[in-house]
């Protein structure tokens, strides 16, 4: 499992956990597990139509994760944000059958997509996915901290900082390029499950915001690297035990804590 | 728009037409209360993990909708059972079951492509194939349908109560929990039905697209179902209808059934927005004002 041809897939899926795992504390004290699942998943019909014009497929996926992003946004001014999500989502993925159909390539490319493919992960796939987790970690980095207040208390956000309409923009950014490079490797369906499960364990370990995020990132990799361990001994798909396992952390932080002491992160 | 003669004669439009026209009522009246008691995301959740059910019944070649109404009804059921009350606490807990859900989805598919060499499963499943849907179905599609109509009639009083105030709901002596979970049922009915239509993750828009259409134009629940049902039948039969017709139009391949389903969806959305925007700004600058304009 440690072969060359694994080299990039371990790169890959370490840079992408380490994005998912910082952005899904976030995602958990935003309560925006919708959102974070309706970008990714909008987003791939991007692939699809960079497989029709014959484009680099991260350009189509940043295309349609930044449409996802105004969409949603715009949406949000009239709508219920769990409203907005949905019609976005609707919306891109009936783009993205079109896509498919016209391309012809319909089956094998769509499993792919929505579930991942972890080998044939090229050099400079590796590249892109590198500068763009940087790009993602160093804005959340910047935003960090009224992010996390604007998270516990926006009416508090909005009046220490004065702009909380901005602030959910940067957060939906984030979400956009962590998912942009995530897609390729562990598929549109499953970036998401690594959002959320991982944060939500962190949470209910500790109390303290901080420390959370450092768990959730470390969750995040655990999952990843026996994901990927996994998937490499019985030949079944990675999504499977990125989700499951996912689930599995879920489950032991309510077990270990009711989450209710944590009402902070 | 000139159509093809005899489009009715055709056998699997017929059975395309009436389980999509019941798919479509039943997301219509379950949708307006779910978009009202805000659980877009949950039941976008039931409808991915249902095409975990929808797989699973291809490798084992039983009925798909079984298979996409066992799925979803487990998935319903872990969700009611879980019984989370704060909505941070369920926002997580949907997420979870879904990625889960769809973990396990990508399973059953690679089985099914792998163990039964059934490849074109994952698009069926997930995106619907409206014209390949065995006419066997049909007495099961439309009995499913019916019995989610009946549920959603008979809790549709306490369930409004409910979804304006759990208290209130408590005061009149209605069972919250019991009704709530009635309203589950019925949207892991309405789920398995449109994902039967339109593909498991395309359902959401048949179920949410037109209740919140119909949600920005009407004022009241019952108005709000009427018009719900209106859009999703008259998107439904249309986008099936254009869909039939686009292979005459196209060169070889015509456009898949759900992108026309949900495109005209979206339409109506866009459109009742619109007229909703404009039927609010003049009454709120002429309170008494011109309502024929």
């Amino acid at each position: 499992m440690f072969a060359p041809f694994m080299a990039h897939a371990w790169i890959v899926a370490t840079l992408v956990a380490l994005v998912a795992g910082a952005v899904g504390f976030f995602v958990v004290a935003r309560r925006a597990a919708f959102a974070a699942h309706a970008l990714p998943l909008g987003a791939f019909p991007g692939a699809a139509a960079a497989g029709l014009l014959g484009v680099n497929p991260l350009l189509g996926l940043t295309l349609f994760a930044a449409l996802g992003v105004i969409a949603i946004t715009q949406l949000q001014r009239g709508e219920r944000r769990e409203v907005a999500s949905a019609l976005w989502l609707a919306l891109s993925l009936a783009v993205g059958t079109l896509l498919l159909s016209l391309s012809g390539q319909y089956a094998q490319g769509l499993y792919g997509l929505l579930f991942g493919e972890v080998l044939g992960i090229s050099a400079r796939q590796v590249l892109g996915v590198a500068i763009l987790s940087a790009l993602a970690l160093g804005l959340l980095a910047l935003f960090a901290r009224p992010l996390l207040l604007d998270s516990l208390s926006g009416e508090l956000a909005a009046a220490a900082l004065g702009r909380a309409r901005r602030l959910e923009w940067v957060f939906l950014l984030v979400l956009a390029l962590s998912t942009v490079m995530a897609l390729p490797v562990v598929g549109a369906l499953l970036v998401f499950s690594l959002m959320v499960g991982p944060a939500s364990a962190a949470r209910a370990l500790t109390d303290r915001p901080w420390r959370a995020l450092g768990g959730s990132v470390v969750l995040a990799l655990l999952v990843v690297w026996s994901a990927i361990a996994l998937a490499y001994l019985t030949d079944w798909p990675v999504g499977f035990f990125v989700g499951l396992l996912s689930g599995a952390c879920y489950v032991l932080g309510r077990l270990r804590g009711p989450g209710a002491a944590v009402q902070t992160a | 728009m000139v159509l093809t003669a005899g489009f009715l004669d055709n056998e699997p439009m017929r059975i395309a037409l009436s389980v999509g026209g019941g798919a479509a009522l039943v997301c219509a009246v379950v949708g307006v209360a779910t978009v009202m008691r805000r659980q877009a995301f949950a039941a976008h959740a039931l409808a991915d993990v249902s095409s975990a059910g929808g797989s699973a019944a291809y490798l084992i070649g039983v009925n798909p909708l079984l298979g996409f109404l066992a799925m979803a009804a487990a998935a319903a059921g872990i969700m009611e059972w879980a019984d989370v009350r704060s909505a941070r606490e369920r926002d997580l807990l949907t997420g979870v079951v879904l990625g889960a859900g769809l973990g396990l989805a990508a399973l059953l598919l690679y089985f099914d492509a792998t163990v039964r060499s059934v490849g074109g499963a994952a698009v069926t499943v997930l995106f619907g194939s409206m014209f390949a849907i065995p006419a066997g179905i049909v007495p099961l599609a439309l009995a499913v349908a019916a019995v989610a109509l009946l549920a959603s009639a008979i809790i549709h009083r306490p369930l409004l109560v409910s979804t304006l105030s759990a208290d209130l709901a408590r005061a009149q002596g209605i069972r919250v929990r019991a009704v709530a979970l009635t309203h589950s049922v019925a949207l892991a009915l309405a789920v398995a039905l449109s994902a039967m239509t339109v593909g498991a993750i395309l359902s959401t828009a048949l179920l949410i697209g037109p209740a919140a259409a119909a949600l920005r134009l009407a004022r009241r629940p019952a108005s709000a179902v009427a018009l719900a049902a209106l859009i999703g039948l008259a998107s439904t039969w249309g986008g099936t209808v254009l869909a039939y017709e686009s292979y005459y139009w196209t060169p070889g391949r015509g456009w898949p059934v759900s992108f026309c389903i949900v495109t005209l969806i979206f339409c109506a959305y866009l459109a009742a927005s619109w007229v909703g925007a404009r039927a609010e700004r003049p009454q709120v600058q002429h309170p008494s004002g011109c309502q024929g304009h």
